[in-house]
């Protein structure tokens, strides 16, 4: 089934303190009673967040597992970056990406003198 | 009474989340922006405030998506994300379900509208309350618009769901405040946050100003997610409150692009 069933899981993860507990704990038990194939099992277990990208799910809900597993802005969309280069363009869904692989679209703002630094 | 305010202001994540990465400059008059917005919302006094909103599947979700849901409950809480992600603490929020239950009530008379008595906040609310009722001391009741998971709410629909609102806000005896999240162009938690097109925000919040509803009906969800991306979705909350307005005129107070906000940032009230 897939992109549902991925995203479902998601969603009932982001949503439940329990779910998330059961998760770190076992991430194949927790993943069981989905209709998942092998490849969105490995993807969620990993976690491999370029690969979710890539199968489509919606960055609405993948912004939260990415924050779920600690993972940092500017790293989460470079993850998206580097499944897009990996696997290929979205499959599915509505969040497809329009930009280059190498596109800086929303660079850190630098402080006068962190600019200096990295000059000097 | 009726509408004693409205307005609408964005709700991305980064507001709160990466403040640290933005340009200050910009990003320092942007929160002044949002703070005389706060003074304004408290200066017209209101009993509770209507947030519609944008949710990202925090409670609906694609086994039972409402086209437009109201809240009916005392207490909520949020945010459901990770609190040090949003830069936001979790908290209850106060409701107000008999007010809602009234609201609801006379909305259902000529929109069709789902009632949830339990929701868990995400950043489309959380952000707008931590600016704007920061001490969370004005009962909340949130709105949801599906603007994310198609086949959306259509655009006509939102603005007769805004008129519906209106009338059900001028049924009942307390004071309320109509405030609309959402981004207008942008293509949020992809590769490509960030990527903002200015000339179609400004030219959106024109036809905004001039509460033209011809105007703010013109437009089609692949041409907008052609033009503004799958987060120019969300102008359904700023049509909605443009319909509750009910022909009032507003004013863009502040509205530029930050991008690691992913958003031309943005706040604008009408004059009702």
């Amino acid at each position: 089934m897939t992109l549902y069933a991925v995203q479902k899981f998601l969603f009932e993860l982001n949503r439940s303190d329990a779910a998330q507990v059961a998760y770190l704990a076992d991430r194949h038990a927790v993943l069981e009673p989905y209709d998942l194939t092998d490849e969105e099992v490995e993807a969620l277990v990993e976690p491999d967040i370029g690969k979710l990208f890539h199968l489509g799910v919606n960055g609405q809900i993948l912004m939260h597992f990415a924050a779920f597993h600690q993972i940092e802005w500017q790293d989460y969309l470079q993850r998206m970056r580097d499944g897009i280069a990996l696997h290929g363009p979205v499959r599915e869904g509505v969040y497809a990406m329009t930009t280059g692989i190498d596109e800086v679209v929303a660079p850190v703002h630098q402080q006068p003198d962190q600019q200096d630094d990295e000059r000097s | 009474m009726s509408l004693v305010f409205a307005g609408v202001c964005s709700h991305a994540p980064g507001i709160t989340g990466r403040a640290d990465q933005a340009d200050p400059a910009v990003r320092d008059r942007f929160y002044d922006a949002l703070g005389q917005m706060r003074d304004d919302l408290h200066a017209s006094r209101p009993d509770a405030v209507v947030i519609i909103a944008a949710e990202h599947f925090a409670n609906f979700f694609m086994n039972n998506m409402p086209s437009f849901a109201i809240g009916m409950a005392d207490r909520y809480e949020g945010p459901i994300e990770d609190p040090g992600w949003l830069g936001i603490e979790r908290r209850d929020v106060p409701g107000d379900a008999d007010l809602s239950r009234r609201l609801i009530s006379e909305v259902m008379r000529t929109s069709d509208v789902s009632y949830a008595e339990e929701w868990k906040f995400d950043h489309g609310i959380m952000v707008p309350l931590h600016f704007l009722t920061p001490d969370y001391d004005v009962p909340v009741i949130p709105v949801n618009v599906n603007c994310q998971g198609p086949p959306l709410t259509p655009l006509h629909r939102a603005w007769a769901f805004g008129g519906a609102l209106r009338r059900a806000c001028d049924a009942v005896p307390e004071r309320i405040a109509v405030i609309g999240t959402g981004g207008i162009s942008h293509w949020p938690a992809t590769p490509d946050s960030g990527k903002i097109n200015v000339d179609w925000d400004l030219d959106f919040m024109d036809r905004w100003c001039r509460n033209d509803r011809d105007a703010l009906l013109d437009y089609d969800d692949l041409t907008v997610y052609a033009d503004a991306g799958q987060g120019g979705f969300e102008i359904r909350t700023f049509i909605t409150v443009a319909a509750a307005a009910d022909g009032a005129k507003g004013t863009v107070h502040f509205c530029e692009p930050i991008p690691i906000f992913a958003v031309s940032c943005t706040v604008a009230t009408y004059e009702l």
